[in-house]
């Protein structure tokens, strides 16, 4: 059979946030039984339908990269990341809603993602400072989902998903919110079913169907600061 | 009136000291975890607290500062207080977090936290059974009895320590040279591990495809159900699924290739970078042998020992106390970054506040033995009649013990490295 287009989408944040939990069930449609540690990095591919039910439906296969590890990792680990995030066409945020600081941590980890890092040895310069402008001219999409939903008591869910809310919008981005135990949350048909739909499509379309001066396909999205002569080896 | 004031002087630099391991505790150990049970957040500052004091009690010893008396009552209270929280106090809560984690026990957690405990101090109290280190005529509650125990764990902790980082220091710094890794061998492994990762990507298409393929065909199948259903699908499905099981086994062992590239690219990084930190290093002495070089270049020949000794033997337990207590951090960090996970953190640094309080401990006995005579007696009078011969005895034994295995453990692991390196 013929083979199909593909795109990459990367799947960030913190180690423990149930960023396997969601690929697998993402692409598998089945709850995974045993979570352990990634260890660098697990790919799996989703087939996935675009433009479902029109006639123009076509069909993608999308590489979601799990790439595992803490944001604020040796230098010599984040070099090594690094190599994973070439040509990206997406990017997911995985936050878990019961740790406040792990939703901080998309912040640092959508700027090492994007390779506006420029400080090789892992210092962060900002902490909490967001300037907006960094991604006023981000050209990938980006969802942010937040998992563990079933661990928050009733209570402090109104205060949890408002603070939720303000941190898409800083990204620009749809949010999700699941627990990824239980594939009822993004049955066929669900809200957050059709939210992920349009994020695949969304990310389908800019690889492929818009062509502006940036963007051009086979061409990775950035170079690489310090290091960016020698990437290019890379590719022949 | 100079009890209070040297009470005062004392408590300042305590305040000091917890303030200091409280924001260590929030900027180093716990920046990427949430602090939801404040409890081990000052447990940890206050057992940092009470063991640098124990420190500082040292030097005051030595600098003379401070009335006799005043120094005598903190040391007692001090100790008293170090002892109440590792043989008590840590124990407890780490017991108390341990529960909390397994959800089966969550109802009756304090009974089995009470019941973890009682099994600690049954163990920890037997443990100074063999050992003889003291002199028979000590009652059981004493404060002998609880720091010859504590003793002896972190004389043996410190010494495992040591003898491993004496040898594994100079075996890294070694192979680190040795090994001259270039930017094109990196580039290479690089290009390797996502090569790997294409494969994955390739055959992992196939199976989803396949499945979905499956599925689709599947529904249709689906209505007619029952006796005929179950053939019909064991017949069409059979070829199939066995192909996948196939393609299943090799993704496997691409992906556990995948991770050792991983980690051997993370190691190569590691390794440049430490070559370029070594090589930078060179050129420079830290201030304290700079300024040691510079006393006994321009004080000449004319040496008042005894003058001199008091503030020499001041500065080598200084040097020592605040190198120990900087590498015991350090690695503490070290350690804690890599085992620990959002449900574990709690336990895990409320056990290296415990190896923290023993370690200090332990090093006041045996630093007993780099002071010179008249300081010693403070410690002698504060601690009792303790063997201290054979902590120094028992803390070589494991030195030895302790450095031998891990020369022969790192001999075993070189065996195996070089293969790997040799494949192409």
């Amino acid at each position: 059979m013929a083979s199909l287009d593909r795109v990459k989408v990367l799947v960030l944040g913190d180690s423990g946030v149930g960023k396997s939990s969601l690929v697998h069930l993402l692409c598998q449609n089945q709850v995974l039984g045993n979570p352990s540690w990634t260890v660098g990095c697990s790919v799996d591919v989703r087939v996935h339908d675009y433009k479902e039910g029109t006639p123009e439906e076509k069909t993608f296969y999308i590489e979601l990269w799990d790439v595992g590890g803490s944001v604020g990792g040796a230098s010599s680990v984040k070099s090594t990341r690094a190599v994973f995030f070439n040509s990206v066409n997406g990017i997911i945020l995985v936050h878990d809603l019961t740790n406040k600081k792990s939703s901080q941590n998309l912040y640092r980890w959508s700027l090492e993602a994007v390779n506006r890092d420029l400080v090789p040895s892992g210092v962060l310069v900002t902490n909490g400072d967001y300037d907006r402008e960094q991604f006023a001219d981000n050209q990938i999409p980006l969802l942010v989902i937040g998992t563990k939903l079933d661990q928050i008591h009733e209570s402090k869910r109104n205060e949890v998903l408002t603070r939720i809310a303000f941190l898409a919008e800083d990204f620009n981005a749809e949010e999700i919110n699941l627990d990824c135990t239980n594939p009822r949350y993004l049955a066929a048909g669900s809200s957050n079913a059709v939210k992920l739909s349009r994020f695949f499509d969304k990310v389908i379309e800019k690889r492929y169907f818009i062509r502006d001066g940036n963007q051009m396909p086979g061409f990775p999205d950035r170079k690489r600061f310090g290091g960016g002569v020698l990437k290019n080896l890379h590719y022949d | 009136m100079s009890f209070l004031i040297d009470s005062s002087i004392m408590v300042t630099s305590q305040v000091l000291f917890f303030g200091f391991g409280w924001l260590f505790f929030m900027r180093q150990l716990f920046k990427d975890y949430e602090v939801r049970q404040y409890v081990v957040q000052v447990i940890f500052s206050v057992t940092f607290a009470f063991s640098c004091t124990m420190f500082e009690l040292i030097i005051f010893e030595i600098l003379g500062v401070l009335n006799s008396s005043s120094r005598y009552f903190h040391w007692k209270l001090n100790l008293c207080v170090i002892l109440l929280i590792l043989v008590f106090m840590v124990p407890f809560y780490i017991g108390y977090f341990i529960v909390s984690n397994i959800r089966l026990l969550h109802r009756q957690r304090l009974l089995f936290s009470c019941g973890l405990w009682l099994t600690f101090m049954y163990f920890f109290w037997k443990l100074g059974d063999p050992f003889p280190i003291l002199s028979p005529k000590h009652g059981i509650l004493s404060i002998e009895q609880l720091i010859s125990r504590v003793g002896v764990i972190g004389v043996t902790l410190m010494a495992l320590l040591s003898g491993f980082g004496a040898v594994n220091c100079p075996y890294t710094y070694m192979s680190y040279f040795l090994r001259n890794v270039t930017d094109t061998d990196i580039l290479a492994l690089e290009r390797r591990l996502l090569q790997t990762m294409d494969m994955i990507i390739s055959k992992k298409k196939r199976i989803a495809m396949a499945r979905r393929n499956l599925f689709q065909k599947g529904e249709v199948n689906n209505k007619p159900s029952g006796f005929w259903g179950m053939i019909k699908s064991v017949t069409a499905s059979a070829p199939g699924s066995e192909n996948l099981t196939l393609i299943q086994q090799e993704v496997d062992a691409l992906e556990e290739l995948s991770r050792q590239l991983f980690l051997e690219t993370v190691d190569l990084y590691a390794t440049k970078a430490t070559i370029n930190i070594v090589f930078d290093r060179v050129g420079k002495t830290d201030p304290v042998t700079r300024g040691i070089e510079i006393t006994v270049n321009y004080l000449g020949i004319q040496f008042d020992v005894k003058f001199w000794s008091q503030h020499i033997s001041f500065i080598l337990v200084g040097i020592i106390i605040v190198t120990s207590i900087r590498g015991l951090l350090i690695t503490l960090t070290k350690f804690f970054y890599a085992i620990s996970s959002s449900k574990s953190s709690n336990v895990i640094v409320l056990l290296l506040a415990q190896i923290m309080g023993m370690y200090f401990v332990s090093s006041v006995l045996l630093i007993r033995m780099s002071m010179p005579l008249e300081y010693r007696t403070i410690i002698t009078e504060v601690l009792g009649e303790l063997q201290f011969n054979f902590y120094h005895r028992w803390f070589d034994v494991i030195f030895l013990v302790s450095a031998l295995s891990s020369i022969l453990f790192l001999y075993l692991a070189h065996k195996q490295a070089p293969e790997k390196h040799m494949t192409p």
